[in-house]
């Protein structure tokens, strides 16, 4: 079984994001970068089933040449090897020009499954593996809780609003993965040694043959005209409880007219 | 008056809050149209009306609930290619920004999610990075797909015709690659629903167990608001995941959020953080979340939670 794991490199979560005063888009060079947390549990999903399925797993990531941090990592958790699809057209994509990129380099590679995060931390969209999805024209099974493999045979819970779905599909399939369905594994010094020789191929806009005039921040459909930052909220009143903490707190839903 | 197509939410014809907000909302842009798909249109095509929908589309063939997100963007697609709106508005739920994702790829068009605001020309109004940051955008190409988080519009009724116009679309072969075998509700109460709520009552790792929730609950009830949760809480199990509010869990931004025994980790207010009033319960003072209450109280939750219930229920009479 060949398994496709996509994780994204995002700046780190602890860290003040800022929107770059000139594209308008994510500043991702003045802070740290990090695995999107929502992929190391596609990583450890992608890991376990090819242990269980005798399968190996290849790490595809779209981002600039600081994302082979992310790359390794993923190799470090035990992928055997990554496919890092980098070039400067690509910077400043919307999720439609990540999905096109990621859906080309995926292509005719042979994957029965492709695994993603549910959403990345920084854009926040939940969009890509649904596009990607759309673009393969192969099964989509997102948002899952639980994954259960057999032969040809997919079968996950889609976590809902009101509880979850059971949705089957055949591979080649499209899956993501919620924080609930399992406990990332760290890297274990022997897997940060290994990972330094497993083999990462580097590929440009031209090699996928994807028209760089389709990607990039000129290729968006979307894009930001003005952002500013939210007017702060105004500070509030904090007080220690004598006794009477809920009657004070009803004094003042009750001035703010929610009694 | 140019239309505009607005995806409904419903389970089995139950219109939700959102699909009224985002009717309203259409309304403020051109000439809005309910897209209605699945069971139950009779029962909803009179909801949708009278506040304010044109027409109603209706696609309620069998095949079109067998499969998740797919169906909803080919009807979605075809109603563009067919009608030419001006715009696409979905709900900003798990699902609703799948199908505008689906969408977005079918017919060429930029998609915007999560947008708070949409200005008469389009332009939407997003919140990010936990709410420190306000941007507009605009779609550059082909229909705008808009999803709106629910709770960013009021629902003003404005009867409309609510014409019922029937759609059937043959799904593509890929759409029908994933199939529903089975839905599973985990737990339903007589409470709103979280994301819908006007008033939230969430509660952490300081109620201390499953029972500790009932005092979280009697405090919701009595304001009859939902309950919500930290992922601390979720992962111990002491309430359901559904109810997880934050960076994975679901995004609220009611009227008042009371938070319960929560630190306020980043991936905690990056859920809640546009809530209009914040309100916080915590023993410990140096606790972040108060960095964003409003209002807060440094005590025990066992003994401030049940006093401001009963002065509730006092005060309410
Ligand atoms: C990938 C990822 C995704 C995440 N997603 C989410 C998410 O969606 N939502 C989320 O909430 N978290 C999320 N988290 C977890 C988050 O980082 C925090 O760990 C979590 O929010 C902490 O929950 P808490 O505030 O209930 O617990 P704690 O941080 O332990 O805080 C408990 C608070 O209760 C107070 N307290 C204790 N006893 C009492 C008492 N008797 N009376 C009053 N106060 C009391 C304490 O002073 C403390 O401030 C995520 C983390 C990761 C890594
Ligand atoms: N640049 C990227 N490279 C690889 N995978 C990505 C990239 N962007 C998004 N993804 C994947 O798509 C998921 C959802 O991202 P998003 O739609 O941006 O919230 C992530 O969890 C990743 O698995």
């Amino acid at each position: 079984m060949k398994i496709a794991v996509c994780v994204k490199q995002v700046p780190d979560t602890w860290a003040e994001k800022k929107l770059d005063a000139g594209t308008k888009t994510l500043d991702r060079e003045s802070v740290d970068g990090v695995m999107n947390e929502l992929d190391e549990y596609a990583v450890e999903e992608a890991l376990q089933i090819a242990e269980a399925n005798s399968g190996e797993v290849v790490v595809v990531s779209m981002g600039p040449e600081k994302a082979t941090e992310t790359v390794r990592k993923a190799l470090s958790m035990g992928a055997d090897s990554a496919i890092h699809v980098q070039d400067a057209g690509l910077a400043g994509s919307d999720a439609l020009g990540t999905s096109l990129a990621l859906a080309k380099a995926l292509e005719g590679k042979g994957f029965d499954l492709i695994i993603f995060g549910s959403e990345s931390t920084d854009a926040r969209m939940s969009v890509v593996p649904a596009m990607v999805a759309e673009r393969l024209g192969v099964a989509q099974l997102t948002f899952a809780n639980n994954v259960e493999v057999a032969g040809s045979e997919v079968k996950i819970k889609r976590q809902t609003e009101y509880g979850y779905d059971e949705v089957t599909g055949s591979t080649p399939a499209v899956v993501s993965v919620v924080e609930k369905i399992n406990e990332p594994r760290y890297p274990s010094f022997k897997g940060i040694m290994a990972a330094k020789k497993k083999p990462v191929e580097t590929v440009a806009l031209a090699d996928l043959g994807v028209d760089a005039a389709q990607v990039g921040l000129g290729g968006s459909w979307s894009a930001v005209v003005e952002f500013a930052d939210a007017p702060p909220r105004a500070a509030g009143t904090v007080v220690t409880d004598e006794g009477d903490g809920g009657v004070k707190i009803a004094d003042y839903l009750s001035t703010q007219k929610f009694i | 008056m140019a239309e505009i197509l607005v995806l409904v939410d419903h389970v089995d014809g139950a219109v939700k809050k959102v699909t009224l907000e985002l009717l309203t909302l259409a309304r403020s842009l051109g000439e809005p149209s309910a897209v209605f798909v699945g069971n139950g249109a009779d029962a909803a095509i009179a909801t949708l009306a009278e506040n304010g929908a044109a027409t109603v589309y209706v696609a309620d063939a069998a095949d079109l609930l067998l499969h998740p997100v797919a169906p909803k963007a080919e009807v979605l697609a075809k109603l563009v290619a067919d009608k030419a709106p001006a715009a696409v508005l979905i709900p900003s739920t798990a699902e609703g920004k799948e199908v505008a994702g689906r969408l977005a790829v079918k017919i060429n068009s930029g998609v915007i999610t999560d947008a708070v605001g949409i200005d008469a020309d389009l332009t939407s109004t997003q919140s990010i990075f936990g709410g420190s940051v306000i941007v507009k955008s605009q779609v550059s190409q082909g229909t705008p797909i808009i999803t709106v988080r629910p709770n960013s519009s009021p629902v003003e009724a404005a009867p409309a015709a609510g014409t019922r116009v029937d759609v059937s679309v043959d799904l593509s072969d890929s759409a029908k690659k994933a199939t529903t075998t089975n839905k599973v509700e985990e737990s339903k109460g007589a409470r709103p629903e979280l994301t819908e709520a006007a008033i939230v009552v969430s509660g952490g790792r300081g109620v201390g167990g499953a029972e500790g929730f009932t005092v979280v609950e009697a405090l919701a009830d009595s304001l009859g608001g939902a309950v919500g949760a930290s992922r601390a809480a979720t992962d111990a199990g002491w309430y359901p995941h559904q109810y997880q509010v934050g960076q994975t869990g679901k995004t609220v931004s009611p009227q008042l959020y009371i938070a319960n025994g929560i630190s306020g980790a980043i991936q905690h207010r990056a859920g809640m953080q546009t809530s209009k009033t914040i309100v916080v319960v915590n023993k410990d003072p140096e606790a972040p979340i108060f960095e964003i209450a409003d209002y807060g109280v440094v005590g025990d939750l066992f003994t401030v939670v049940p006093q401001l219930t009963e002065e509730i229920g006092k005060r309410k009479g």
